[in-house]
């Protein structure tokens, strides 16, 4: 072993990962994908495997309009913009996707990132600065956390989803500095929804503004899938919408919307908007695309529903603890007893031909290790019977039910 | 509230927290000492703003590691 350098803050990582490899497991974070053969099925270190964790919930990363999409605008368009959104990075693709969102959200102002990580890194750091306030709740995405920690505002956490503690911590906020309350639709630690109703009027009793992440409820919660702040009857109290393009939507990017007068100035001031290259105009051409055609999803969203549900129903059934008491979003998290035996049933799982995400702390709440699924729209009732069935060999082959 | 006063309220506080009953003194440390993990923060904290009616932003609490200077910023807080 090297003597102490920059990197021994990282030897505690470095052991927990080399202890779990030492059981024989194969390494959960190093899956390698050979070959995609549809939104909801790969070959996965060699085997032919039903993918569960993908946030590929209305499977639009295979639809033909999509693909066609991208394949023209690289022909005609070049593989890359080599620029900035500012500079030369803007193409008509990045303008049409930004119309197609605000077709989409019904809003005024839409505004591309290259990323999701970069959309709410950018907004939440370039609205909220030194002396103004953030209350977000303690479970929020990392996205927000490093958001808020570039902003070099004053940043309040209250526990997860707990209505009161946000309203007190609101309240004592010093009078006349800036407040903003950042959100989440869903929480994709355990799949479970937001009390928004509730959540945003008290944000706006204390004259905040609302930022709401909507990036697991995207095309199929909220009557035009708009999400959970439009399920809840408030989004036109919700100051700005935050999303991505890689899950729904099927290809890769992150969005804000807001109907803010002076929304577009964002676009001179946010650095991770303006210092960073633009999408390439495939994945704009295709990014829009899939937008508008979620907007006529409907059936594809009573499927997606029914197989949260059948697959919420089945694994509780066989006794697995889940992370939410009723299915609420198209997240399915299952609580395993520690990170070891996670890592077992992780392994059972994919060795049965299933991917899952295993999600351990500091990512996860209270330190659990779940084994989060995600179905897809493009699941099959046949493959969520498959599923459950492989639930079930598995969770007896590690003593887990 | 005196500091001697805002010492006694936090010192009941810690209590509940305190599972190892690690001695309290003004050098004792909340990470190192009283093993606190970033959920216990989160209560602990909470638990002291709703006692003193305050906030104790995350970036005023990276600069609280020990007891005694929980106290002071207490102090502190309630008296602006």
């Amino acid at each position: 072993m090297s003597a102490t350098d920059l990197f021994s803050k990282f030897d505690e990582m470095i052991a927990l990962r080399e202890s779990i490899l030492a059981t024989g497991v194969e390494d959960p974070y190093s899956l390698v994908m050979e070959k995609v053969l549809s939104p909801t099925r790969a070959i996965c270190n060699g085997r032919d495997t039903i993918l569960l964790g993908t946030y590929n919930y209305m499977g639009m990363t295979f639809d033909d309009d999509v693909i066609a999409a991208g394949k023209q605008a690289y022909d005609e368009f070049g593989a890359g913009t080599t620029g900035s959104r500012v500079l030369n990075g803007t193409f008509h693709h990045h303008r049409d996707v930004e119309a197609a969102l605000r077709e989409f959200y019904a809003m005024d102002h839409a505004m591309v990132f290259s990323t999701g990580y970069q959309a709410n890194l950018g907004i939440i750091s370039t609205i909220a600065g030194k002396g103004d306030y953030i209350v977000l709740d303690i479970d929020s995405h990392a996205s927000i956390w490093d958001g808020c920690a570039m902003g070099k505002a004053e940043v309040v956490p209250f526990k997860h989803n707990d209505i009161e503690a946000m309203d007190k911590r609101l309240g004592r906020i010093p009078a006349g500095a800036g407040k903003l309350v950042v959100l989440e639709g869903v929480y994709s630690m355990l799949g479970d929804v937001a009390p928004l109703a509730e959540m945003v009027a008290v944000a706006k009793r204390h004259g905040a503004m609302v930022l709401v992440d909507e990036a697991h409820s995207m095309g199929f919660i909220g009557e035009h899938g708009r999400g959970v702040c439009e399920a809840a009857g408030v989004i036109d109290q919700v100051d700005f919408i935050i999303g991505t393009f890689s899950k729904s939507v099927g290809t890769v990017g992150g969005f804000c919307v807001s109907n803010h007068p002076k929304f577009e100035v964002l676009r001179l001031v946010c650095r991770p908007y303006v210092f960073t290259a633009a999408l390439p105009p495939a994945v704009m051409a295709s990014s829009a695309a899939s937008i508008r055609k979620l907007m006529h999803g409907s059936n594809k969203r009573a499927h997606l529903w029914e197989n949260s549900r059948t697959l919420h129903r089945g694994l509780r059934a066989l006794g697995f603890q889940l992370g939410t008491a009723e299915p609420e979003s198209a997240i399915i998290a299952v609580v395993m007893p520690d990170l070891e035996r996670g890592a077992m049933m992780w392994e059972a799982l994919l060795k049965e031909g299933l991917y899952v995400n295993l999600a351990r702390p500091p990512a996860t709440p209270a330190n659990m290790t779940l084994l989060r699924c995600s179905l897809c729209a493009e699941h099959s009732a046949e493959q969520v019977q498959t599923i459950l069935g492989m639930f079930e060999r598995a969770g007896r082959a590690t003593a887990i039910i | 509230m005196d500091r001697a006063d805002v010492d006694t309220r936090i010192r009941s506080l810690i209590e509940p927290f305190n599972k190892k009953g690690v001695e309290i003194a003004e050098g004792t440390t909340f990470a190192a000492d009283l093993e606190f993990d970033s959920l216990t923060v989160m209560d602990f904290v909470a638990a002291i703003e709703d006692e003193f009616d305050i906030i104790i932003s995350m970036n005023q609490q990276a600069e609280i590691e020990t007891f005694g200077q929980l106290v002071d910023a207490v102090h502190k807080l309630q008296a602006g």
